[in-house]
């Protein structure tokens, strides 16, 4: 099975490629990555006394949706979209567990719905008042393949656009030494069905048999450690760096998905 | 409005609540008005409510699958190897090829049990005890990979955790997958188990119930927990029935934990399913409501089920028979759905004497026998996530 896409808006933000621009020339090589890791980004849809409460996966996630709709020039309120976490809040994991395993009747309940896997696709729901749907998965190294995957079967299934957004944030605690996820990594697109004016990219993909070598990032080292940062040789690709024709990422235990320029 | 899509045939199905094991144990309790909640006595301080626990979740899982060990895939395994949902699997592996069978689970909080327990018992280091030092059951995608690995499947495999809506979404996503001709068949379903970050993390939001949860009376004071597994295999192609014949998502768009006042985004779900099916609301002879005994959901969702459905169409939570098994309550009650097709069942609501004020016609107390053609089964998340299927008896309305 195979299929294009066409790309209307791209975000990236990890404290070293702090915003798609800055990314973009890093990635190409016209420019080093910054020494001095960015601060997280403040989730601006939210109010401002909720902003520095937000958990890393609403303000990371919040960001990229942002900046990928506004370069794609919808209202985001038009778009489905397909939230993909590895691990989802790690360190509200880690608080409900601590908390549960001191003082089980001192769980904060805005802790507790914020601990959903969810969490980062409803307040964006929520912030940008869009009623159509939305979804959050899962599945380990898989992670972003589906979610490419699931974005493609919507833009296909109703000929609309669709936003995908893909993240994953530092493991804390106990839980880091089992689950471990380091930085803050966020990535989105915007994937229409159709050519338009304002197409970046036409992506075709592809699922192939899993066997042959997974392509790894030149620039790995800069996003090193973070769950989803996997998906990092598909934006090499996009912002056209020199040698990357082709991305080969895993999408099952037995399929890989291989996205390629069209 | 979307467009009809091609019906997909739902060719085995199997659910495992605190009702029983399997679609007999569930016809059954649902014929007898039998309740699967019992008191609480789940984990070290139990809080004063009532739980929907499965029986059988002590032996661990079988050897060769021993790095997935934990509750919830306890209960994963018990209700794959039920209703000989194992050997139909097998089947359609032969049918289809393992890569074009496609694995689409829901979960709310996955094996979150496992690491709670570690937190239980950390090293004087503070590390997790050898044992639970397994990641691949620290991290949602627990459910997808165990069952992929246990059904050998190697297609597509997700996890879907959008709370209460988890494991309705799932058939939606498979059966995009299907008709864009990603796979041939998918094998769908959801799994939760109860653990201490659900049971007190609803306690903190005051939503757990006391008594066992009461749907839709005007007496209810909120939701009974429970746990479940449960799946079914959707399969492209001609073939008997029954059918799943729509689907509908929204998003509420309003608060993290309490649903749109006037239920737009249920609204909007419930219509795509229709149109996705190409039926109107008339034809719909019996609704699985969401029905969670809060005060808010059953509020709102009476007032939608009021305005949108005549007065013939039954409608009733089965939450008192199973609590809500939050990721899994959109299998369990789809399989309610398919069973009210082949039976001609339709539950009424259980513990419910004194329906609140907001209920219409549709929601009844007593079960009803009849004629079942078209169902619907609703499920609302946390986070304003909205997911409505429509089953039918026939390919074609």
């Amino acid at each position: 099975m195979s299929g294009v896409l066409h790309v209307e808006g791209i975000a990236l933000w990890s404290p070293r490629l702090p915003g798609w621009e800055a990314a973009r020339a890093v990635l190409r090589g016209e420019r080093p990555a910054p020494e001095q890791p960015a601060p997280r980004p403040s989730p601006t849809l939210l109010a401002p006394t909720e902003r520095r409460r937000a958990p890393d996966t609403v303000a990371i996630a919040l960001e990229v949706a942002l900046a990928a709709t506004a370069m794609a020039g919808t209202n985001p309120t038009e778009l489905p979209s397909v939230f993909a976490s590895t691990h989802g809040d790690l360190a509200i994991s880690d608080y409900m567990c601590a908390t549960l395993a001191e003082a089980p009747t001192m769980i904060s309940p805005t802790k507790f719905h914020n601990s959903v896997h969810n969490a980062a696709a409803g307040y964006w729901s929520i912030a940008t008042g869009t009623y159509a749907p939305y979804t959050a998965i899962s599945a380990l190294d898989c992670t972003f393949a589906q979610g490419v995957l699931e974005a493609a079967m919507q833009v296909g299934a109703d000929g609309v656009r669709v936003l995908l957004v893909a993240y994953d944030i530092e493991a804390r605690g106990p839980l880091a030494t089992v689950t471990p996820s380091r930085g803050l990594f966020g990535a989105a697109l915007v994937l229409a069905p159709v050519p338009g004016p304002r197409t970046q990219a036409t992506i075709a993909w592809r699922l192939d048999g899993a066997g042959p070598p997974r392509s790894s990032a030149r620039h790995a080292d800069l996003v090193a450690g973070n769950a989803i940062s996997g998906c990092l040789p598909l934006f090499e690709l996009l912002a056209d760096a020199p040698g990357v024709d082709s991305v080969r990422l895993p999408a099952s235990s037995g399929q890989d998905l291989v996205l390629a320029r069209a | 409005m979307p467009s009809a899509i091609p019906p997909l045939r739902v060719s085995a199905c199997t659910a495992t609540s605190a009702v029983g094991r399997g679609v007999a144990a569930l016809d059954e309790a649902l014929a007898a008005r039998r309740s699967g909640l019992k008191r609480n006595d789940f984990g070290v301080s139990p809080l004063p409510t009532w739980i929907g626990e499965v029986e059988g979740l002590d032996a661990p899982l079988p050897a060769r699958f021993s790095p997935y060990e934990c509750r919830n895939n306890r209960l994963a395994w018990l209700g794959l190897d039920t209703d000989g949902f194992l050997e139909r699997v097998r089947e359609a592996r032969e049918r289809h090829r393992a890569t074009r069978i496609a694995l689409v689970l829901g979960t709310s909080t996955s094996s979150i049990g496992a690491s709670e327990e570690a937190y239980r018992s950390l090293t004087p280091e503070g590390l997790f005890p050898e044992s639970l030092r397994r990641p691949i059951v620290h991290t949602p995608h627990s459910l997808g990979a165990f069952v992929a690995h246990a059904l050998a499947l190697e297609g597509p495999c997700v996890t879907v955790a959008t709370a209460c809506s988890s494991s309705a979404k799932v058939f939606c996503q498979a059966e995009r997958m299907i008709r864009a001709g990603l796979v041939d068949a998918a094998v769908v379903g959801g799994v939760d188990t109860l653990c201490g970050s659900v049971l007190f993390g609803f306690n903190s939001l005051e939503l757990v119930s006391p008594d066992p949860c009461r749907p839709f009376d005007r007496a209810r004071r909120g939701i009974s927990l429970g746990e479940a597994a449960g799946f079914a295999l959707l399969e492209r192609g001609p073939g008997p029935g029954p059918y799943l014949l729509g689907h509908g998502e929204s998003s509420d768009a309003h608060h993290m934990s309490s649903p749109h006042p006037d239920g737009l985004g249920a609204r909007a779900s419930i219509g795509d399913a229709l149109a996705r099916g190409g039926v109107a609301a008339e034809v719909v002879d019996y609704i699985n409501l969401h029905g969670t005994a809060s005060q808010k959901n059953d509020e709102v969702e009476a007032k939608v089920i009021a305005d949108l459905f005549p007065a013939r169409t039954r409608a009733s939570s089965t939450k008192a028979w199973t609590g809500h098994t939050l990721g899994a309550a959109g299998i369990v009650e789809a399989v309610i759905a398919l069973r009210a097709l082949a039976t001609g069942l339709m539950p009424g609501n259980l513990n419910a004497d004194d329906l609140d004020p907001a209920c219409g016609p549709q929601i009844r107390i007593d079960n009803g026998t009849g004629e079942v053609r078209h169902v619907l089964s609703n499920s609302f998340g946390f986070g304003g996530s909205n997911c409505t299927l429509l089953f039918g008896r026939e390919a074609r309305a």
